[in-house]
């Protein structure tokens, strides 16, 4: 298929009805109702559901009764939406229910702005809900980007039943970018036999639940989910290294900050100074390992993001205490320019401004 | 551009490069005249406003009108009482910015008065490669739903056909080729093509309209 130029909201729409999405639902909030525009003008005519929940916390437990079914469903919203919904979260979390669900994040904290921003990922990797979960998380940096993890989140939900994120920054669900949608190699999926599709009298019931009583049996349930969450952490973790062979400061960011990073490493390069980046594709599991193959040229590191230092905390794990851990970011809806990073990285190679 | 009624409204899907080409317009029109006012009338789109562009297109003599909620973070549907000033005044030329689509084109509605057929131009930007105006059935469509929302008539296509920094002369005559078909059951000519500066030199001479050089000032260099 032909590229077309499309938004990344309705990319990302695009991308989940071609993974097989029939049902969504949600609440609108800017920077992503592109996204459910597309869901209610598309889904109808594939036969499909969309509906515009009350609220976030009942699109979300909407989500819960669907997913139990055994549907591919997806809901969306952006930062303070995706507060209210991490509740239904963990009970998808714990009922082991497939779904994925995308955050276009803007400004906080509270209500905040529409601009773009990173600040959610504590919220997003730390689990805004209660429990012992993890669930993987996606940051596109690019429109394709977006259109093929979408769909990848689909197949990744259903292999480990559980729920998955898929989060751009406002930037990334607003902006405009060629895309095309390939025919991705798909896993092999489990048969979807604990689904509550009606038993026609055959077999017992089927339950969706996240409520345990006893508590032996929740801790086995905890090891069970926490084994799975290994395997991903083993499996699906994703990043990209940039120009990091021979760097000076080695760089992380994700998303659209990526980009901004990139530009500012190839105009450092321009003037003699070697920078590199290491780019999360997957903020959970987060790429630990790719830590290690950071070059002995590196004398530090530097992450850059649209919040006050979030990330950092992972960078500094990561890390293991080998390199100095520098930090720059904007917040609140501003964007950082190529320039404020690359005098950043002259300050910390002692050039100063 | 001089022939161009002083009323010009720019239309078009979102994505069809419509801000775009009224900032270009509106910068390229001020070198000959005075008195261009450039009003942001997007009450569908937060991000990616010609508002935003208010310092960059002063120095130009282009004035910005938009709303009287200032900063990027609202998108309330306001829009400011500026702009009837130079709707009014017959001396100015104002071009009205439409956001997104027909929901975006009901804006409009409400300057229905100063629409009088032969003393305006709503140029309809479109893009062949976004998805929903791929043929002429969606470009009619699309024309057919601003035109009831806007309660004025088109009268001009505007061939901006592009995939940003990766359009191809294939694209633009792509693009050409639908206004073309749309140019002729409606009726209207095509007055521009909107073509990124790199490729203006390679497109063919006998194109109908006026080849407008884009240079990208919405989009960021880092994108």
């Amino acid at each position: 298929m032909a590229k077309v130029l499309m938004k990344g909201n309705e990319a990302i729409a695009a991308a989940a009805i071609k993974a097989g999405c029939k049902h969504f639902f949600g609440y609108p909030i800017t920077p992503q109702n592109e996204l459910p525009e597309f869901m209610s003008r598309e889904l109808p005519k594939i036969g499909g559901a969309f509906v515009q929940a009350e609220s976030e916390v009942a699109a979300i437990n909407m989500i819960y009764g669907a997913a139990g079914t055994g549907a591919r469903v997806m809901t969306s919203s952006s930062s303070p939406g995706m507060a209210l919904k991490q509740e239904g979260i963990s009970y998808c979390a714990g009922a082991e229910l497939p779904c994925v669900i995308v955050n276009i994040s803007r400004g906080g904290p509270g209500l905040g702005g529409i601009q773009p921003s990173q600040a959610d990922y504590f919220m997003t990797t730390r689990g805004g809900g209660n429990g012992d979960y993890r669930h993987p998380v996606y940051a596109p940096a690019t429109l394709q980007e977006a259109v093929d993890l979408t769909m990848e989140a689909f197949d990744v939900a259903d292999y480990y039943r559980t729920p998955v994120i898929v989060m751009g920054d406002g930037m990334i669900g607003q902006m405009m970018e060629p895309v095309e949608f390939k025919e991705t190699t798909r896993r092999d999926l489990p048969v979807k036999d604990w689904a509550t599709t009606g038993t026609e009298g055959k077999r017992k019931p089927n339950i969706i639940n996240s409520l345990a009583l006893d508590p032996a049996e929740l801790e086995k349930h905890n090891f069970k989910l926490d084994a799975r969450y290994k395997e991903m952490e083993e499996k699906e973790v994703r990043h990209e290294m940039y120009k990091v062979e021979g760097a000076e400061v080695v760089m992380v960011a994700y998303g659209t900050t990526a980009r901004i990073v990139k530009n500012a490493i190839d105009a450092l390069e321009k003037e003699g100074i070697r920078a590199g980046l290491i780019r999360p594709i997957t903020l959970w599991p987060f790429p630990m390992k790719a830590f290690k193959d950071i070059p002995e040229t590196a004398k530090a590191l530097l992450s850059v993001e649209m919040s006050t230092g979030q990330m950092i905390d992972d960078v500094k794990i990561a890390n293991e205490g080998k390199l100095p851990v520098h930090f720059f970011g904007r917040t609140g809806g501003m964007i950082p320019a190529p320039e404020e990073i690359m005098d950043k990285v002259k300050e910390i190679l002692g050039g100063g401004k | 551009m001089l022939k161009d009624n002083r009323i010009r409204m720019i239309i078009g899907h979102y994505g069809s490069g419509k801000t775009e080409f009224a900032v270009n317009y509106a910068i390229n029109l001020a070198k000959e005249v005075g008195n261009v006012a450039l009003a942001d009338l997007d009450v569908v789109n937060p991000y990616f406003r010609s508002r935003e562009k208010y310092e960059q297109l002063q120095p130009f003599g282009v004035s910005v009108l938009s709303s009287y909620v200032k900063g990027s973070g609202s998108d309330l549907p306001a829009v400011s009482a500026d702009v009837l000033a130079p709707l009014q005044d017959k001396v100015s030329n104002i071009i009205l910015d439409v956001g997104g689509d027909s929901m975006g084109a009901r804006t409009l509605g409400r300057y229905k008065e100063y629409f009088v057929p032969g003393e305006y131009d709503m140029f309809c930007v479109v893009n062949a490669n976004r998805p929903e105006t791929q043929d002429v059935a969606g470009v009619l469509h699309h024309i057919d739903t601003i035109e009831r929302a806007a309660r004025a008539k088109v009268t001009g296509l505007i061939n901006n056909t592009h995939l940003l920094r990766h359009t191809t002369v294939e694209d633009v005559i792509k693009g050409q080729e639908l206004c073309k078909k749309v140019s002729e059951v409606l009726n209207i000519p095509i007055k521009y093509i909107g073509v990124i500066e790199a490729l203006v030199e390679e497109l063919p001479k006998d194109l109908e309209g006026t080849v407008l050089p884009i240079k990208m000032i919405m989009r960021e260099d880092w994108m």
